[in-house]
Parts: structure tokens; sequence; C-alpha cells
């Protein structure tokens, strides 16, 4: 074979992986910040809850002491049964964002204005709506106190009760869930196919049974997004509790993404190790969550791909 | 591209030229008006006295200096930081963070005479292992904030007894006045007043060996404490609905004439003349005498300044710290902030009775408390204060929380 006549086609290592590598490459920023800003820190998170650390003095290491203590630890667990309480009431976000959407899911003038301002709580920051609400509740001289007199509470303090400081926190936090829902909703209603309702109808199908049996199943996408989005928003409800009470009275409105907060970098915390502690079991309890999600998803896409 | 790195050099240039000698880095948390004038003015004064000295000033806001100490001590560490006294420097120390001045206090070669007897009462609480870590240039008095004419028109006279203050109490309850006002949300001011049921029940030396975690909580002392604590709250002598509310937001109800009285600090004052009380209805006394015989101990928090131990400049710090703690310069900084100086040849802002009245009381103190956060280390503290809340509103839980609480100690200071 004669080499010199014909120039030899070389084909580079590159060429011949270009369409491997590039996406890659592409996705090198992400994953590189992706990794040192939310994988590694988990990972530095569970060592540090091996340790006894103030975050000055040297670090040492106790074993499996800091998780032995959270088992003994009173407020750990007012913390996790409120985390299990918000998840439940938080979830009330979902229908009542839906039954909104569907009230405001109708074309007569001014509407747009309207659906703006059921929005609007979703625009304000959570740290608005914490104050609001705490001037809402407080005694003698909130907004609610007098309805709270009428039914003879006078006086009464919903953020200073240990039995009903968590609910005043959640339903705060549900005035802007409600809003998120109703977005979710609202967009997932202009989805809706006419034609399988005209059909509905036409099979004789109204009222209650036309919304189960056709609309709501053309919502699944919107319905799944929405628990999704409140499930993370109920067991990441740090920044209402933060405002609010501060976990108070004594700890009974605590969740355990403040109860973390507290031990570990509050003012009189410090306690990394046992705040980390506390993060890989409520990292433990997501993760459940997020693989289901996940599994979800997956599932999913391989039913739309079919 | 090279204009860039020109630039950059440039930057650090600067950056690097702030940490030359001669330039006196303070941080401080002197982010409220009155401690930022103080400050202002005594930084003006320094430099003006030491004209080699350029002084670079960091204010940092009050609440976020906690975190920031935290950091900037190790990473980037001025020559002066200001803190607090007892054992709320004990981390810091123990760390080896901060450096000790112990020959400050030795020193009694320079211009104010020996630092150690003129600020005598203030050592102890700058004194762990032996040495001396900072310089305390401010404190001010806890009590009890109260009504005049709110006692006069109900026919009280100021309490010296205990037996006194449950009696003036039950009358003004009776007479449809709250009797204590409290704001319970931010925990502390609850520890004020288990502090001083402490130390007038079982006294001075009792309550620093609890707060230095020698004594169980469970112990029946402690019990005597809660005793007492039960004749104030289970007749409802402490405001309702504390919990919801701040310490400034209890302060309403007194200026409002609701509430009678408030065991607080001399801070108070200066919010409740603010809303319109005057030295004619408002009025300061003593914490009454609960067990007859055991010497007043007072509760007074000292501010102080430090010089970290990775200083770049330590002899002027030490400069400043000397400066500091003279008896002019304390009175200069004490008649801005409206408190008390340390150095006992200062003297107080004249015509306030209320520094008056806590100068008086602390010169005659048996011993001084830093507060129980600050006598406490951090996490015991923690615990205790949000113990104190949960009794004071459900005062049938005592035990569960006292028990709590011992647990929480052995864990603490083991």
């Amino acid at each position: 074979m004669e080499l010199n006549n014909s120039k030899p086609k070389r084909i580079t290592w590159w060429q011949k992986n270009q369409i491997k590598i590039s996406p890659w490459i592409f996705l090198a920023p992400g994953l590189i910040f992706f990794f040192i800003y939310v994988i590694a820190p988990i990972f530095v998170s569970i060592g540090i809850s091996f340790y006894q650390w103030d975050g000055l003095s040297p670090s040492i290491y106790v074993g499996l002491q800091n998780y032995i203590e959270l088992l003994d630890d009173e407020y750990f667990y007012i913390s996790l049964w409120n985390n299990l309480k918000w998840l439940i009431f938080f979830m009330l976000a979902v229908p009542i964002g839906l039954g909104l959407a569907i009230f405001l899911n109708q074309i007569v003038f001014g509407i747009r204005l309207i659906k703006s301002l059921f929005f609007f709580p979703f625009v304000i920051s959570q740290v608005v709506i914490g104050l609001i609400f705490t001037w809402f509740y407080q005694p003698n001289y909130g907004v609610i106190a007098p309805f709270l007199d009428l039914i003879g509470l006078e006086g009464f303090s919903i953020l200073a009760n240990e039995n009903t400081a968590t609910y005043g926190i959640i339903f705060a936090g549900l005035y802007p869930q409600i809003a998120y829902c109703l977005i979710l909703y609202l967009t997932g209603l202009n989805n809706i196919n006419p034609e399988q309702i005209e059909a509905g109808r036409m099979d004789g199908a109204k009222g209650f049974n036309l919304f189960w049996n056709i609309v709501l199943p053309q919502l699944r996408h919107a319905t799944f997004l929405a628990i999704v989005v409140t499930v993370i928003g109920a067991l990441r409800s740090f920044d209402m509790v933060a405002i609010m009470t501060q976990g108070g009275p004594y700890g009974y409105s605590n969740v355990l993404a403040y109860y973390m907060f507290e031990q570990a970098l509050s003012e009189y915390g410090y306690r990394m190790g046992y705040g980390s502690a506390i993060a890989t079991v409520l990292f433990t309890i997501m993760m459940f969550y997020i693989l289901f999600f996940i599994y979800r998803m997956y599932r999913n896409e391989r039913e739309d791909n079919n | 591209m090279k204009k860039v790195i020109i630039s950059l050099i440039m930057m650090f240039g600067i950056i690097s030229s702030t940490s030359l000698a001669g330039t006196l880095v303070i941080n401080t948390d002197t982010s409220d008006a009155a401690p930022k004038e103080a400050f202002e003015y005594i930084i003006k004064k320094f430099e003006e006295e030491n004209p080699d000295v350029t002084v670079k000033w960091n204010v940092f806001d009050h609440e976020g200096y906690k975190q920031s100490i935290r950091n900037f001590l190790n990473t980037d560490p001025p020559d002066v930081a200001n803190w607090y006294a007892g054992n709320r420097m004990l981390p810091f120390v123990r760390a080896g963070l901060f450096e000790d001045v112990s020959d400050i206090w030795k020193d009694s070669g320079w211009v104010d005479g020996n630092l150690s007897e003129n600020m005598e009462h203030a050592k102890k609480s700058m004194t762990i292992g032996g040495k001396q870590w900072g310089i305390p240039y401010t404190y001010y008095q806890w009590g009890v904030y109260y009504r005049k004419d709110l006692f006069t028109a109900n026919g009280i006279s100021v309490p010296t007894t205990w037996d006194d203050f449950v009696a003036a109490c039950a009358t003004l309850k009776a007479a449809g006045i709250t009797p204590i006002t409290i704001g319970s949300k931010y925990l502390w001011t609850t520890a004020g007043v288990f502090d001083y049921l402490n130390l007038r029940t079982n006294g001075y030396e009792f309550h620093m060996d609890l707060t230095l975690g020698k004594v169980p909580y469970t112990d029946p002392k402690v019990q005597a404490v809660f005793d007492k604590w039960d004749e104030l709250v289970k007749p409802g002598y402490f405001l309702e609905n504390h919990a919801a509310l701040s310490w400034q937001e209890a302060l309403t109800p007194m200026v409002n004439g609701e509430a009678a009285m408030y065991v607080m600090g001399n801070f108070a004052v200066a919010p409740l003349k603010e809303a319109g009380l005057r030295d004619s209805n408002l009025g300061f006394f003593q914490f009454p005498e609960i067990t007859p015989g055991i010497p007043m101990a007072e509760e007074a928090p000292t501010d102080t300044v430090h010089i970290p131990s990775k200083a770049k400049n330590k002899t002027d710090a030490k400069r400043f710290l000397i400066f500091m703690s003279r008896a002019d310069v304390q009175e200069e900084i004490n008649k801005i902030l409206g408190q008390l100086p340390i150095n006992k040849n200062s003297s107080v802002k004249k015509g306030d009775p209320f520094l008056a009245a806590g100068l008086n009381m602390l010169n005659n103190a048996y011993a001084m408390a830093q507060f129980y956060d600050r006598d406490a280390p951090a996490q015991m503290a923690s615990e205790g204060m949000k113990g104190f809340q949960e009794y004071m509103s459900n005062p049938d839980r005592r035990q569960k929380i006292l028990e709590r609480l011992e647990k929480v100690r052995q864990r603490v200071y083991k």
C-alpha cells in the first residue's frame, strides 16, 4: 500500500470521542459546583456527626454518641413530631389551591387582575409573611384578637401556647403555599383537552363526577408537582419558624431543620456534631422521599416514551 | 489582561498595606447608637494621644457579631475586639484565640497606678486559669424597675424583704394591675429572675457553683429557689403570654400603667423614658432580700476588650487596652453609654438617679454575677433558659424540667 499518495485520514482521539465527551464538558461546570456545594457537604456533615466539635477547638471522635443522645432527647422528638404535623397539614395547600384554581379558571371581566391578586402571597417574601402573621396573632391587639374574644379566649396567644404554636406557623405557611399550588393548577387547567370534557358531557357526566373522572386525571402532572413542592416546603419549614417563634415556647414549635440550626449555629449552640447528627436524620427522611420522587419520574418518563 | 493583573496586584497592595505597623484594627459589635458614639469618641481621643497610630475601626451588627467573631479571630484577626466577661470568653480562651494580658493587670508602672487594685471587683470575671484575658470597660446593674405612681396609688412602699415583695404583688394583682411584666420570647429575661432568686435564696457562692456545674440541678437548694419562684408564678404575678413577647414588647404594659415592675437591666431605662415615663414615675430598687443574712450579690454584666492572639499589631493593641482601662477614659465612655465605669476612680454622670442608684448598689455589692448566659457555658445556658421559660408557663412541670437540666449538666460539664 502506498501511503504517500493520498493524505491519510488521521482521526484524532478527540474526533473519535467528541460525541461522547462533549455533553460532559457542558455539564462539567454544573457538576463540579453540585459536587462541591451539595454532594460533598452531605458526606462531610455525616462525618462531623461522629465528632464532638464546637467549631473552634479540636474535634473529638465520639462514635455514635451523638445519635445515642438524640434518642434520649425530648426536643428531638418534639421537633420530629412537628415535622410530621407540617407534612400532614401543609398538604391542605394542594386541595385548597386546586379549588381556588378551578374557581378562578373562568373568563369574566377583570379575571387577570383577580388572578394576580391571588398570586400575590407567593411573591411576598416568607420572612415578611412570618412577621405579619406574628402581628396578627399578637394577644390583645392583634387582628384576630377580637375574634378570639368572641369565642371566649380573651388574651389568648397562639404562638405562646405549646399546643397551638405549630399550627399557627403552619397556617401562616399555607398562605403562600396555597398560591403556589394555585399557579401550578391554573397552568394545568390551561392544558386540559376540551374535547374530552365535551365527550364526557355527552356521556352524561357532570358536576363532581365530571371533575373527578375527566378533569382531575388530566391534572395528574400538576398534582404530582404540587405535592412535591409542598412536601419539600413542609420539610424545610425553617424560615417561618425562625421568624415567628424561634422554636418556642420552650422548643415546642421546633422542627428538625431549625433544631439543627439551634444546636449547631445559634448564639448558644456550636454543637456541630450534634447538629450534624440531626441533619443526618433529616437527610435520611428526605432521602426516602427523594428516592420515591426519582422513581416516579423515571417510571413516568418510561410510560411517556412507550 | 495585563491591566487586570496589574489592578489585581494593586488591590492586594492596598489590602496588605492596611496591616502595616502603626495601623490598629479594631472590631466591635457597637452597632447601636450609644455604644457606637462611645467608640467613635474614644477612638478619636486615642488617635489624638497617639499620633503615630492610625485606627481602622470595623463596626459589626450587634447580633451578627456573635457569629462573625468566631470567623475573624481565626481568619482575619483584628488587633482589638470587644466581647464579654465570664464564661462567655471561655471558648475563645480555651481555643487559644485570645491573648493573655495579665502583664497589663500586674503592671503598676504606668500612668494610672495599679489596675488590679482599681478594678479589683471585676478581676475575677476576667480571670481564667489564673490569667487575665482582657480589659473590662463598662457594666450596668440589674434590679427591679417599677412605676412609682402605681405603688403610691396602691399604698405600697418599696419592698426590701421577700414577704413585702410578695405582698406588694398581691396588692397590685388585686387592684387589676399585672405585678411583674416580662417578655420571654428570646428566653434570657427569665434567667435574670432565676439569677436573683438564686443569689438571694442561696447566695453568690452557690450560684457560682451551680453555673460552674458543681451542683446538680436536682439539689434541694435549687428546689428552694423554685419554691420561691412558685410564690410568684402560681398566683399569676407575671405577665400572661410572656412567651410571645420580646423584652421590648413587654415594656408596653408598664408604660401603659397595666404592669408595675420589671426585673431588668439598666438598658431598659432608655426605651421606657422614650415611651414617656419620667424620673417622677419610674423608679429602681434592689432585688429584695430572701434568706436573711445572706450577703447581697448583684448581677452586673461586663463588656470587655481583648487582643486576639493572632493580632498583627499587639504593641499598639496593648496601648489601646491600657488606654481603655484609664479612669478618665472609662468615665467618658460610660457617660455616653449611660452605664457604669469599672475603674473605681472614675466618676459617674451626674443627675441620673438610675446610675447613681446602680453605682451605690454595686459599690456595696458582696460580689458580682455576670448573668446566667455568661456565667454558665452556652449549651447549659440555652437549655437552662428554655427550662425557665417552660417552668414559668407550666410550674407543675418543675420536677421534669430540673431532671432534664441535670441531664444536660452532666453532659456539658463532662
